[in-house]
């Protein structure tokens, strides 16, 4: 391999979860450092400032990876450079490529949240009334500021345009230690699209009906993690508990259903699908053997787009 | 505001609905001008995207007309169509949207005047609840 | 050059958005420093509407960094919702999760965070002190033997937990999976590297740290020291506990003041709300609210590694209780304010939870069948666990489906917000004098607050995203004179 390749990952919004998975990389990591130069790394990893990153001339970058999601001013600047420095962006992670779980907080408004988090909490103490302000002057001469946060988290795609798709909250380290050779490699799929292997969660699940042979039924009844275990081998779905596998990808392996957990979709969609949440609910639904059963599922909002809520049509609660 | 006219997308099964559509035609049945119909092979292929989308791009209201159960071309086709309607009209309101917003009926391709009047009843419910918030969301609100 | 902590780590830096600014007088000394947090995130509020037992896998979000700790306390919560008692397995592998998280969570702190100050040297070239300086100076060798070690506790929540970095397998009363035989032996294999990283770590810490003279007269000096109260949870015998057991509280002489268990949180803990920071401040109600001030009566408390030993008598394992009382000879008694000892008190706890993967592991009824216990009528619930960072409390009530109606989360983090604005403010003042102030002094400054591994994100969980660290130095006119910042 001729020359290195010339890396940066920014953690915008987000848990560092992503951050970890490399970490998780764990010796391989260790072989793979002498074959990158990785050139930023913020807030984490590098002594580089992004005044420095901002002073680097264009597409210099071969590869950067973004993860986390855009609340913040700051964030969206960021995913401007490093869309300006970088020759491939990769929106790496649930939060980056599709807002994440945190975007289920598109369902409240910043008061919403301010009202929760300083006056209604159980063990909130606020005699004054305060609530924390973007200046303020303190004992009269501590002049302090605060930023200010955008109304709605989103999705990197909606302030910078991105070349590819990385799924998962965050994606599995096995998935990681796949894709990167390829990165190293600059073996890319069509610009635009997700790296994935390509199959859903279902594809890979030794539950799923199809890889026994057995037909998929209708649903009969809608259960719940807390209605007792599931059928060993058997299809979560099938048995009632909403798994979301079939529109999923499974970069993962299929790990949620092998501890008897339904998918929640952290994978992000499978390959075609534009809106997650409206096809998983045409997914599951259509396997409903009554739409009564529609009544039995709790908060759908907050079921069928956990995970990408912000990179939905509607992106966030409207009113 | 007073000018405001209901925009309202109607996606029409080629089986049954649409045929009701033609039939209140031929029976020179006034309906609405505010009614664009989208025929379809089936309501089971009306995936919520594209009620979404017609939503999302300004619909004021949008139908889905189907055949009445157990006479579906493709045997279960309105089956589905009902359990996802009813699904995504629950996201829909969890998502701020007037519940009545989005309706579904079965309206066979003999009820010509039931499509008729189904059409301006469903027009006068509309007017009622207003133009669709997404035009306020996108210039802000 | 900057503020280091953040730059520093890839994998634990400060968690989320800090600024401090500080005041200086006419002199050009310092009259006044604010921590501030500049993020929030909405956690407690788009939780409602969840049904309960999806909340663990969903709050462990909060934070990749140490998302079993969410997760743990949250089923925990779960289970007194449910007014269920956890089966003797399920709590077994829910310990033993949570033990093995310890294990790697505290490897990448003290590794990636903790130890370059003192490896590299508090005021070297920034650029070499972080994680990959560090293992260019104990070598590439040692530096993926450290790797590797630490990735069995990560194989071990995958196998556990159903996903390494998010887990999924906790139900409210019990866990979603079974151990296997074949399971237990590996997990019991895999904890004799954690035992031997443990002991490692504290070996290098003992080489680097307590046998060179210059740190040591930090590490006991007055400069890094908040004299606070402190709260750990512990045992029956006033061992350290991480997965279940009583919250004690003991004032800044060591004396206990109080204890409590579950929602008895709400009678010993507020957290007042400031119109400068994004992050609340925890006190001690029954001491009343006293502002931010350290010394004798204050009412703030601390947290973590160094708070747990401290409320604490003894470690319940051998090695660890050996190194425990290794370390209190050193200072010569309890409890101990010197903050940079938390990265002793870690490298410790390291080796506690090492040791207690082992012993569970060893436990053949851990891959019992009992999994799943009855549930009663949902409605309310606690689940208080220790984080690695400290106490963690996770407090839900729900209609009597399971919907959650309300939450209210107190984070490790935001318990220290007060001791951390406080060793912040004296180590500014003690390193910049006469309006000197370089990037050097800066990394003085910041060793203040990295002990207390700030965990922004989980504190914020109430708006997402970070912001790197930021300094404003102002003069005694109230102008700006210099900004210092990591980006």
């Amino acid at each position: 391999m001729a020359d290195k390749v010339k890396l940066a990952y920014y953690l915008s919004g987000g848990c560092g979860g992503c951050d970890m998975a490399i970490i998780d990389l764990s010796e391989n990591l260790v072989d793979l450092l002498p074959r990158l130069d990785v050139v930023f790394w913020a807030p984490t990893v590098a002594d580089v400032k992004y005044r420095d990153l901002e002073g680097l001339p264009d597409k210099s970058i071969d590869v950067g990876l973004f993860s986390g999601m855009i609340r913040l001013s700051e964030q969206e600047h960021m995913a401007a450079i490093m869309r300006r420095k970088c020759r491939t962006l990769i929106a790496y992670g649930a939060c980056a490529a599709l807002g994440g779980i945190p975007g289920m907080g598109n369902m409240h408004s910043k008061e919403e949240i301010f009202q929760t988090a300083y006056f209604d909490t159980l063990s909130t103490d606020n005699p004054d009334g305060v609530i924390p302000q973007t200046r303020c002057l303190v004992d009269g001469k501590y002049e302090l500021t605060l930023p200010e946060f955008y109304r709605y988290v989103r999705p990197l795609q909606d302030v910078a345009e991105v070349d590819y798709f990385v799924g998962g909250c965050p994606p599995h380290h096995s998935f990681v230690a796949r894709v990167i050779p390829d990165i190293l490699g600059g073996s890319f799929p069509a610009p635009g699209s997700w790296i994935t292997s390509d199959k859903a969660v279902c594809a890979l699940c030794d539950r799923n009906p199809a890889v026994k042979g057995e037909e998929m039924k209708l649903i009969k009844t809608i259960k719940r993690t807390t209605d007792g275990p599931p059928e060993e081998g058997k299809c979560l779905l099938q048995q009632g508990y909403l798994c979301l596998g079939a529109v999923t990808q499974g970069d993962c392996g299929a790990l949620c259903p092998k501890v008897n957990i339904p998918c929640r979709g952290c994978g992000g969609p499978v390959p075609g699908v534009k809106d997650f949440g409206l096809r998983a609910i045409s997914a599951v639904a259509s396997l409903l053997e009554n739409e009564e059963l529609v009544d039995r599922i709790p908060s759908p909002v907050k079921l069928f787009y956990r995970y990408s809520l912000p990179a939905s049509m509607l992106g966030r609660k409207i009113k | 505001m007073s000018d405001w006219k209901p925009n309202i997308v109607v996606f029409a099964c080629n089986w049954c609905t649409y045929q009701g559509a033609d039939l209140a035609g031929i029976l020179r049945c006034d309906y609405p001008s505010t009614i664009s119909i989208i025929r379809v092979p089936c309501t089971g292929c009306v995936e919520p995207e594209f009620i979404v989308a017609a939503l999302k791009n300004g619909a004021d209201g949008v139908f889905v007309g189907g055949c009445h159960p157990g006479d579906c071309h493709y045997q279960e086709g309105n089956n589905k169509a009902a359990a996802r309607f009813k699904l995504l009209k629950t996201v829909l309101t969890e998502m701020g949207f007037e519940p009545d917003r989005v309706r579904m009926e079965w309206i066979s391709g003999s009820e010509g005047k039931r499509f008729a009047e189904t059409m301006t009843e469903f027009n006068e419910s509309i007017e009622r609840i207003g133009p669709n918030p997404i035009g306020r969301y996108i210039n802000g609100g | 050059m900057t503020l280091k902590k953040i730059e520093i780590n890839p994998m634990t830096r400060l968690e989320g958005h800090g600024k401090i600014s500080v005041f200086l007088n006419d002199r050009g000394n310092v009259d006044d420093v604010f921590f501030q947090t500049v993020e929030l995130r909405g956690y407690e509020r788009f939780l409602t509407g969840m049904p309960i037992e999806e909340v663990p896998r969903t709050v462990s979000t909060i934070c990749g960094v140490c998302r079993c700790v969410h997760f743990v306390a949250s089923v925990k919560a779960a289970d007194a919702v449910y007014h269920a008692e956890p089966t003797p397995t399920a709590g077994k592998i829910r310990e033993l999760l949570l033990n093995a998280h310890y294990v790697e969570d505290h490897t990448a702190v003290l590794y990636a965070l903790g130890f370059p100050d003192f490896v590299v040297g508090p005021t070297a070239d920034a650029a070499g002190r972080n994680l990959i300086g560090l293992i260019q100076a104990v070598g590439v060798d040692m530096g993926r033997l450290i790797l590797k070690k630490r990735y069995a506790a990560v194989k071990v929540i995958e196998m556990l937990g159903g996903k390494p970095i998010h887990p999924v397998a906790a139900l409210p009363g019990g866990w979603s999976k079974r151990v296997t035989e074949e399971e237990r032996k590996e997990i019991l294999a895999l904890s004799t590297e954690m035992v031997e990283l443990g002991q490692l770590t504290l070996k290098i810490f003992d080489d680097v740290v307590l046998r060179n003279k210059e740190y040591m007269d930090l590490v006991t000096g007055e400069v890094y020291k908040v004299e606070c109260n402190y709260m750990g949870t512990v045992d029956e015998k006033n061992r350290v506990q991480f997965y279940d057991g009583t919250q004690r509280i003991v004032d800044t002489a060591g004396r206990e003041i109080g204890r409590f268990t579950g929602e008895g949180y709400l009678d010993h803990i507020a957290e007042r709300v400031l119109p400068w920071s994004y992050l609340k401040v925890p006190y001690l109600k029954r001491l009343g609210w006293k502002g931010i001030t350290d010394g004798e009566g204050t009412s703030l408390y601390s947290v973590g590694p160094l708070a747990r030993l401290n409320v604490a008598d003894g470690m319940d394992t051998p090695l660890a209780q050996e190194a425990y009382e290794k370390m209190y000879t050193a200072f010569g008694g309890k409890p101990v304010h010197n903050i940079l000892a938390y990265h002793w008190a870690r490298a410790i706890e390291l080796l506690n939870a090492a040791e207690k993967v082992q012993r569970l592991a060893s436990d053949e009824s851990i891959t019992g069948p009992d999994v799943g216990a009855e549930l009663g009528t949902p409605d309310e619930g606690v689940g208080v666990v220790e984080a690695a960072r400290g106490v963690l409390i996770h407090h839900y009530k729900t209609d009597n489906r399971g919907i959650v109606r309300e939450v209210n989360l107190i984070v490790a983090t935001t318990h220290n917000n007060g001791p951390i604005n406080m060793a912040v403010k004296r180590a500014a003042r003690h390193f910049i004098k006469n309006g000197k102030v370089d990037e050097g002094i800066l990394n003085l400054v910041e060793m203040a607050y990295r002990p207390y591994d700030i965990c922004l994100a989980c504190a914020t969980h109430t708006l997402p995203g970070r912001l790197p660290l930021e300094l404003e130095v102002y003069d005694h006119a109230g102008e700006l004179c210099k900004t210092l910042r990591n980006f």
